[in-house]
């Protein structure tokens, strides 16, 4: 088990040191620079080459703040169960990409069954389960139904996490990291299909975005506008207040100081008494059960559903959940939110399909450079 | 596992103690359950029951010597040197990608660079073998699970960028807003981005077929056909027999002689505990680089041999599902072992990738034949809520192509659970260019530890 | 040894007189003894192959080693011991580049290697044993030992490889093998060759641990409890092996706690105790040194 790094300014003055580091200071203040002097719309180079600045439209960049910090919440949200998965039970859950699925799909399922009964619409009960029906869900027109999606996405991620542990990785408790690792990509794969045998492969939209279903606001920002829906202020909302739990859970409550514990130092956590198959069934139900509304909530925001959206935003995940720090919810959250925040962002200097590759770009130099992530956490297993 | 041992031991000896054998008779094994569905499936359709047998069979063999070449690469690795590599698809990305554009048409779409085609294979080759020198870096200083991870990384970052319009040569003319072509040190090229590109490769062994050779080729096309076999099938045949016979049997021998030398037993000795290595004077970091490029290579012209015989590929070619396939082929034989991967290969293909679907077939063609069909509910809950067996048969039946990766999921979580070493992975093989136990001053003696003084560690007494 | 012998000394003194000097011979005394420096100038004087300088390492805010300095003797058997936690181990792990010291020195041979990586210190000759043997536990024993020889062209990838230096590769793991089975004789494992290094007991890893050392040839071996498990017996005799190889010139350093043991072999002995060296000297030193008694009985050892 890692050591948790001791803090104190010696050490921090030698990192600082590094030049590593130093390096990427000067190229992070070079950005900066680069984008205020973009967004004044000011350039300036030498011999004709340009080196500096340009022109962004700060409602753009407004834009892209803002849609980093949505993907970076869900980013973060679900990142909290795979960095508490990791440092709990030592290995990288490859399945969790597909908990964020299955939570869409039974939080969807859930909804489009409470919204066709309070709307009294006449549609077979086969093709409200299986979301082929037209939809009729929003916030506005059915918040029950929201209600009721979300609840549900959480328990039924939540019953899914525990059988699976009892199932797949109770009886490999005592195999190395590996096996459980190449274990969850299994378990990934089977999770992937049976939603694709009950519901195939079609990416459906699932929210009803007509105008009276979901209003929109424009705000004026500067030289442009930045829109932005209900769905997506639900999301934030909903998402703030469950860190928030997560927040209270872990500082206020006995089981929380356990899992702190237990991250931090597995061997001495149970040689202090906390109970260790207690803490890492919490561990599930709260990692499970973050990842179900997580995945309901994208889905809310981005209004189409496939089969593999979760699993395309694992690396995304890993990412933020090593930039934070494995083993730090805290971290994961943070390191989940500048994912997402810099992957839209980087957008102002690189083509898009580029912010994705950047983003791995990112987390591979920090697995080399810093893999105690930024906020500490666990070195490594 | 007891019944799986008794079966073991109840197999005839040659087959248990000669590796060679064992390959050979599994494979006809394969081959000949194929080559039975393919006929009788043929033969229920009503089509020419020789031509499908021979394709199916072809198929099939070609398919288990590719992933068994792809689990050798990877077992160099893993299975010898302990590096968990996620991140197989990338190197064959790069190598057929690599070769395609090497070889491409410098007008065509996305250019290329129009090099001769066995050039740019050693082309394609060499680019793998340098992105595997560049991804064994983070090996130099991660664990295993953060290694794991930083290769799938790395194989998506390859794929993203290869899909990616900005080096996708989809636009020629300069002057045209989206340009998108690639000029580096004075050549042209693309990637072809989410269209993909072509591969120049796709009938490989045309000089059998039309070139000064075409006499051997016209022969067995002759043959072929005189007992039903067409002429497509045959040229595939021949090709299959290449890969089978040559390249397998090739990357069979050198993997075995880079494992049955001091270098194998470093790279062992890494996996075990790099320390030790490190501790008896071993510069460890350069052993994980070599051997990494070697695999990477390997890989890179398995994909070519393998993909680049298509005619065309796309990103979506190399995701990470392939990787997962590789290594569900290495650990159903056994990680370490060589025959292993090379079983594992065939019992991957055989039975775990394309065994469902052929089975499907097998069964649509059967009750096409004997009751006109199975029912095909649109969706499951049509199927479900019919209370009609066949209904439930028919819908499965059209399911198997997903219900296949539950199956190899399954298999997945059983193996890690119940016998992650695999078929043959409990056979350790000796990292040695010589056999150790041959013992100097006592010739013919095989050393074994038959100790007559109970193999104990009580050397006190008797002592000269 | 200070006697003076008159009768045949004294021929000696009248030849050695130079004519022209008037002496007195029957006062000069012969001289049957030598001077100081005469006796040292006798010996070649023993080198230092290892000098540990202000060694410091700490972990978090624990100082594991605290300014620790002691000198090895070439072709000496000498004990490093203390109670646990003393730091002995830390001290070998800086020593061999495991850890990366936070201050002092390291000096082999005269270079300094503070900080090098253990592969290089390895190829110089410093080797050393673990504790807790460290087995490569799916390798035969034979693997194990095979793995040690340093500079086998073999571990090359291209001659491992191509054909005809392949052969060259064989010629040098036949040699390699002989040493190897007369090694695994000496030490009476050699019934065990086969095995798989994981199913050894207790005993049996400690003695492949310090055959594999062996078979590195270092010039100087950092030994850390390799008597743990030894039947006595063998321990006599691998002592005896040690004591011959000494006289060759093998310079070892021996952590043991094996009191009794490290007294009678060991002529230098250093005291580690919290970190710093505590004492020095020989067996007879340190066992009235009141302040290593005082450490051991007010430690658990």
């Amino acid at each position: 088990m890692g050591v948790t790094e001791s803090f104190d300014g010696g050490r921090l003055r030698a990192y600082l040191r590094e030049p590593s580091v130093v390096l990427l200071a000067v190229a992070a203040v070079y950005l900066l620079v680069d984008l205020v002097a973009k967004l004044a719309g000011v350039s300036a180079g030498i011999a004709g080459v340009k080196l500096l600045g340009g022109h962004v439209p700060v409602s753009n960049v407004v834009g892209f703040v803002f849609d980093g910090l949505l993907l970076g919440l869900i980013i973060g949200l679900a990142g909290v169960g795979l960095s508490m998965t990791y440092s709990i039970l030592n290995f990288a859950n490859f399945a969790h990409g597909d908990y964020i699925t299955v939570g869409a799909f039974s939080g969807w399922a859930a909804a489009y069954v409470v919204s066709f009964f309070t709307l009294g619409i006449d549609a077979t009960f086969g093709e409200i389960i299986l979301l082929n029906a037209p939809s009729l869900v929003s916030v506005v027109q059915t918040p029950l139904a929201v209600v009721v999606g979300l609840v549900v996405s959480a328990l039924f991620t939540i019953a899914l996490v525990l059988g699976l542990d009892r199932v797949v990785y109770r009886p490999m408790r005592d195999k190395e990291g590996i096996a459980l690792l190449i274990a969850s990509i299994g378990v990934a794969l089977a999770l992937r299909y049976v939603i694709v045998f009950f519901w195939s492969t079609s990416t459906r939209g699932v929210t009803s975005t007509s105008s009276e279903s979901l209003p929109s606001f424009s705000i004026q920002v500067v030289d442009g506008t930045y829109t932005f829906n209900l769905h997506e202020v639900t999301m934030v909302i909903a998402a703030v207040a469950l860190m928030l739990g997560v927040h209270l859970l872990l500082q206020r409550t006995k089981l929380g100081k356990a899992m702190r514990a237990m991250s931090d130092n597995k061997p001495l956590a149970q040689i202090t008494g906390i109970p260790t198959e207690r803490v890492v069934r919490a561990t599930w139900i709260i990692g499970g059960g973050l990842a179900g509304i997580a995945g309901f909530l994208i889905i809310l925001e981005r209004g189409v559903l496939s089969y593999n959206f979760g699993w395309r935003l694992l690396l995304f995940i890993f990412s933020g959940v090593i930039l934070g720090g494995i083993g730090s919810v805290y971290g994961a959250i943070g390191g989940g939110i500048i994912i997402g925040v810099a992957s839209r962002i980087a957008l102002v200097w690189i083509p898009s399909g580029f912010p994705r590759v950047a983003a791995f770009g990112v987390m591979i130099l920090v697995l080399l450079y810093r893999p105690s992530g930024l906020f500490g956490g666990v070195t490594t297993a | 596992m007891s019944v799986g041992k008794r079966f073991w031991e109840s197999l005839p000896a040659p087959i248990r103690e000669d590796d060679t054998v064992l390959i050979a008779v599994l494979l006809a094994l394969v081959a000949a359950a194929y080559f039975a569905i393919g006929g009788l499936q043929a033969f229920l359709a009503g089509s020419t029951v020789v031509n499908a047998a021979a394709q199916t069979l072809q198929s099939i063999l070609f398919l288990s010597a590719v992933y068994g070449m792809l689990a050798l690469a990877l077992n160099l690795h893993w299975g010898y040197t302990g590096l968990f590599n996620i991140g197989v698809a990338g190197f064959m990305a790069v190598g057929v990608y690599a070769m395609s554009i090497l070889a491409g048409d410098p007008g065509g779409l996305p250019p290329g660079l129009g090099l001769p085609v066995p050039i740019a294979i050693v082309g394609g080759v060499i680019a793998a073998a340098i992105v595997g020198g560049i991804a064994a870096l983070p090996a130099l200083q991660l664990d295993a699970d953060y290694f794991a991870i930083v290769t799938v990384g790395f194989s998506e970052m390859i794929r993203l960028t290869l899909q990616a319009d900005t080096f996708s040569g989809t636009v020629t003319n300069p002057d045209a807003s989206g340009y998108n072509v690639v000029n580096l040190l004075g050549f042209s090229f693309g990637t072809g981005g989410g269209r993909g590109i072509n591969t120049p490769l796709n009938s490989p062994f045309n000089f059998l077929f039309e070139g000064p050779l075409s006499a051997v080729g016209e022969t067995l096309i002759s043959a072929g056909e005189s007992i039903g076999v067409t002429a497509p099938v045959v040229e595939s045949a021949a090709y299959t027999t290449f890969i089978l016979l040559v390249m397998l049997t090739s990357y069979y021998l050198l993997v075995q002689r880079v494992g049955n030398s001091p270098f194998g037993r470093v790279l062992k000795a890494i996996r075990e505990d790099e320390l030790v290595a490190q501790s008896l004077g071993k510069d460890t970091r350069i052993f994980k680089i070599k051997v990494f490029m070697l695999g990477s290579a390997m890989m890179g012209l398995a994909g070519i041999l393998w993909q680049g015989t298509r005619g065309f590929v796309n990103p979506n070619t190399f995701r990470p599902l392939i990787t997962f396939y590789v290594f569900t082929a290495l650990i159903v034989g056994g990680a370490g072992s060589n025959t292993g991967s090379v079983v594992g290969g065939a019992v991957f293909a055989g039975l775990l990738l394309e065994g469902p679907r052929r089975l499907a077939g097998l069964i649509n063609a059967i009750a096409e034949a004997t009751f006109g069909g199975l029912p095909s509910p649109n969706t499951s809950w049509a199927a479900l809520t019919s209370f009609d067996p066949a209904a439930y048969l028919g819908y499965i039946v059209a399911n198997i192509p997903n219900l296949k990766f539950v199956f190899l999921g399954v298999v997945l979580v059983y193996l890690m659970q119940n016998r992650s070493q695999g078929l043959l992975g409990y056979r350790k093989e000796i990292a040695s260019s010589v056999d150790l136990s041959e013992r100097p001053g006592k010739p013919g003696e095989p050393g074994a530890a038959a100790a007559p003084d109970g193999g104990s560690n009580s050397g006190g007494d008797g002592d000269e | 040894m200070s006697e003076s012998d008159s009768g045949a000394d004294a021929a000696p003194v009248e030849a050695n007189v130079p004519d022209d000097v008037d002496v007195d011979t029957d006062d000069v005394e012969p001289e049957s003894t030598d001077s100081a420096a005469e006796e040292d100038a006798k010996e070649v004087p023993r080198g230092l192959p290892l000098r540990v300088q202000n060694l410091r390492k700490t972990f978090g805010g624990i100082t594991a080693v605290d300014d620790t300095s002691f000198e090895v003797e070439e072709g000496s058997l000498t004990g490093l011991i203390g109670p646990n936690g003393a730091g002995k181990s830390t001290t070998f792990n800086c020593i061999t580049g495991v850890h990366e010291p936070d201050g002092g020195t390291v000096l082999f041979n005269g270079r300094d290697i503070t900080g090098m990586r253990p592969h290089e210190i390895a190829t110089q000759g410093l080797v050393r044993t673990f504790q807790i043997a460290r087995e490569l536990e799916e390798m035969t024993v034979l693997e194990n030992l095979m793995l040690a020889p340093q500079g086998q062209q073999g571990e090359k990838l291209t001659y491992a490889v191509t054909p005809g230096l392949r052969g060259s590769v064989r010629h040098d793991e036949e040699s390699i093998r002989e040493d190897v089975w007369e090694m695994l004789e000496f030490f009476e494992i050699d019934h065990l060759a086969q095995e798989y290094a994981g199913n050894l007991s207790g005993g049996q890893r400690k003695l492949l641990e310090m055959a594999r050392a062996l078979m590195t040839d270092p010039e100087v071996l950092l030994l850390d409890e390799p008597f743990a498990g030894v039947n006595p017996t063998l321990e006599e005799k691998l002592l005896e092996r040690i004591h011959e190889l000494r006289e060759q010139g093998y310079t070892f350093l021996l952590v043991e706690h094996d009191m009794d043991l490290i007294m009678e072999h060991c002529e230098h002995i250093i005291v580690m105790h919290q970190g710093q060296v505590l004492a020095e000297g020989t067996a007879a030193d340190i066992r009235s040194n009141e302040r290593v008694i005082e450490a051991y009985l007010g430690e658990d050892v």
